[in-house]
């Protein structure tokens, strides 16, 4: 697979302060990807200077094999992007800031064209309703209609889901996974919404203080096997009554007063929940925590 | 070119769709309107107290209070106005975008800073020539409809000039020119000023700041200033009075005119060079 974004030992400082420390990562094409790393880590310098919003103090860029430097014509004609949070002329309709950024693609779309967009993005009626107007979620769909106008092969998307309701989210997942899977769209995806990376991604980059932490597939680097799950109960006394001598006991970590947790894997919970209904354990609450949350918080911290 | 046709065409549409594109227009219209409609009112009774120690020196021929003289009063009127309509418009055109993020929006897209700078400059320009257009309008063109044509009696540095009303229009013609080369300098700087700022507020200030700073300068005539005049540009931005001039001082005009082009060059090489560096971080 050719890579989509090679990243070579770039570093960034604004004064005194590196925001991004000699970091390298390769996205490949064909994949998405989550891009994640804590609050002042580097992410938006770093998406920033992929998109030549920034320019690197040192190191390379490229972008399908070619230097951004270079070829920056070329390669932003393939690329579709969410900075930070999608700005747009408030003074003007929806469609005519999208028309404004396809007249310098030399893109002429059709009525029927603006249609079938506005209606893949939800606003589909709304428009000719001047941006001042929108919501911050509307303005969230209306970044995704100005990132596809032009049909690009990688689309970088800076916290796409601030913002959306739940079924904008959800909305947003499956048109992230069909332009994927049915377009071939590579895709950059950076989220504090971890559950959604995980849900999305099939590669995931933390960085943390500018540089790369880990970078990898998901599965791979998420075991399914050490969830941290808790179980609260209304009889405590009974539960662990029925609890002794299963398999289940063996996995308890500790317990305290009405809540049990355990550490097991996945495909485990629901056996469990079975055997505590039919033996009439009432249970109050049940959670794990995502493992991307813990993963995450174990490699940033460390 | 149709890249570049595009990114200019598309900051035409949002020149024109701004609101505050209009305030310019409206305050031009308004002042116009309002001298003239004060001038056909008291006119004749203010200019016969100034001019009655003249009447028996000159022979002028159609009113003393005519479209010429009109138009020539609102020229110098409106030379401190113009800029700050100019600099209200062109000081925003990069710092406005930096402020309100829609620049990411724009350096996005697969046109080069270079181009986006010089359609944004060239914005300026058009609607600084479209704000020379509605004054020469009002300025000129109606104040002869309402005054009628005849000599203008001109009141500079030097004295008082007679211009012959069938020696004039082309006079007019290059006194706009030159006012337009001077707001195009105005522009230019309005331009320069935004790329380096993040804000649009600033860059406003700053010029209206450096344009009455130069004009006090300009205002004293002391040894340590007379070195520095002339190479500020409102020196030669008040060089339109000299067409009416006799006789016309052809090489101090055609220098001024030179200067003017220089410092327009030169604003916009600084914008294109400081913009091309620049870390967009909001």
């Amino acid at each position: 697979m050719s890579s989509a974004i090679l990243l070579e030992n770039v570093t960034k400082k604004f004064k005194d302060f590196t925001a991004v420390d000699d970091l390298s990562f390769e996205v490949k094409a064909g994949d998405i990807y989550g891009f994640l790393g804590p609050n002042g880590s580097g992410k938006s310098t770093t998406l920033r200077m992929i998109m030549s919003l920034i320019k690197p103090d040192s190191g390379a860029v490229q972008l399908f094999g070619q230097s951004l430097r270079d070829n920056r014509h070329t390669i932003m004609k393939k690329i579709g992007c969410i900075i930070e949070k999608p700005d747009f002329y408030s003074y003007l309709s929806a469609k005519e800031n999208i028309s404004l950024f396809a007249s310098v693609h030399q893109l002429n779309y059709t009525k029927k064209q603006y249609e079938e967009l506005f209606e893949l993005v939800g606003l589909k009626g709304r428009e000719h309703d001047k941006v001042k107007n929108y919501s911050h979620g509307m303005k969230q769909r209306l970044g995704l209609a100005q990132t596809l106008i032009h049909d690009p092969e990688l689309i970088i998307l800076d916290e796409p889901n601030t913002g959306l309701d739940p079924q904008g989210i959800l909305d947003l997942r499956h048109l992230i996974l069909s332009l994927n899977k049915e377009r071939g769209k590579t895709i950059l995806f950076s989220s504090h919404i971890l559950s959604e990376v995980q849900a999305i991604c099939t590669n995931m980059i933390v960085i943390n203080k500018g540089k790369t932490v880990v970078q990898g597939r998901v599965d791979d680097l998420l075991s399914q096997e050490n969830l941290t799950v808790k179980l609260e109960v209304v009889d405590p006394m009974a539960c662990n009554e029925k609890l002794q001598d299963t398999k289940w006991m063996a996995l308890l970590e500790s317990r305290e007063e009405k809540l049990f947790v355990f550490k097991m894997g996945k495909t485990e919970i629901p056996g469990m929940i079975d055997y505590l209904t039919v033996n009439k354990i009432a249970i109050e609450r049940i959670d794990y925590r995502n493992q991307l949350e813990d993963y995450f918080l174990k490699i940033t911290h460390n | 070119m149709k890249e570049f046709t595009a990114v200019l065409r598309n900051e035409m549409l949002k020149t024109i769709r701004r609101p505050r594109t209009f305030i310019g227009f409206g305050v031009i219209t308004f002042i116009c309107l309002m001298l003239q409609g004060a001038f056909y009112q008291d006119g004749k009774e203010i200019l016969s107290t100034v001019t009655g120690q003249f009447e028996n020196v000159f022979t002028i021929q159609g009113h003393i209070l005519n479209g010429n003289l009109i138009c020539y009063i609102l020229l110098q009127t409106l030379i401190v106005q113009m800029p700050l309509l100019v600099a209200f418009v062109t000081g925003d055109l990069i710092s406005g975008e930096t402020a309100s993020g829609t620049i990411r929006f724009l350096l996005t897209t697969p046109a080069s800073r270079g181009k986006i700078v010089v359609a944004k400059w060239l914005s300026g320009l058009i609607y600084t020539f479209l704000l020379l257009v509605v004054l020469g309008i009002f300025a000129l063109i109606i104040s002869r409809a309402i005054f009628g044509v005849g000599d203008l009696m001109a009141m500079n540095s030097e004295g008082l000039t007679i211009i012959r009303a069938d020696d004039i229009n082309w006079r007019w013609g290059c006194a706009f020119l030159i006012a337009f080369l001077s707001l195009g300098v105005v522009a230019s700087l309005g331009t320069m000023l935004s790329c380096m700022m993040d804000n649009s507020i600033t860059p406003i200030v700053t010029i209206m700041a450096v344009i009455i700073i130069f004009t006090i300068i300009g205002l004293f005539d002391m040894p340590t200033f007379e070195m520095i005049k002339p190479f500020l540009f409102t020196t030669h931005m008040i060089s339109w009075r000299s067409l009416f001039e006799e006789p016309l001082p052809a090489k101090t005009i055609l220098s001024s005119c030179v200067i003017l082009f220089f410092h327009i060059v030169a604003f916009l090489s600084i914008s294109i060079y400081y913009f091309k560096r620049k870390d967009i971080t909001t």
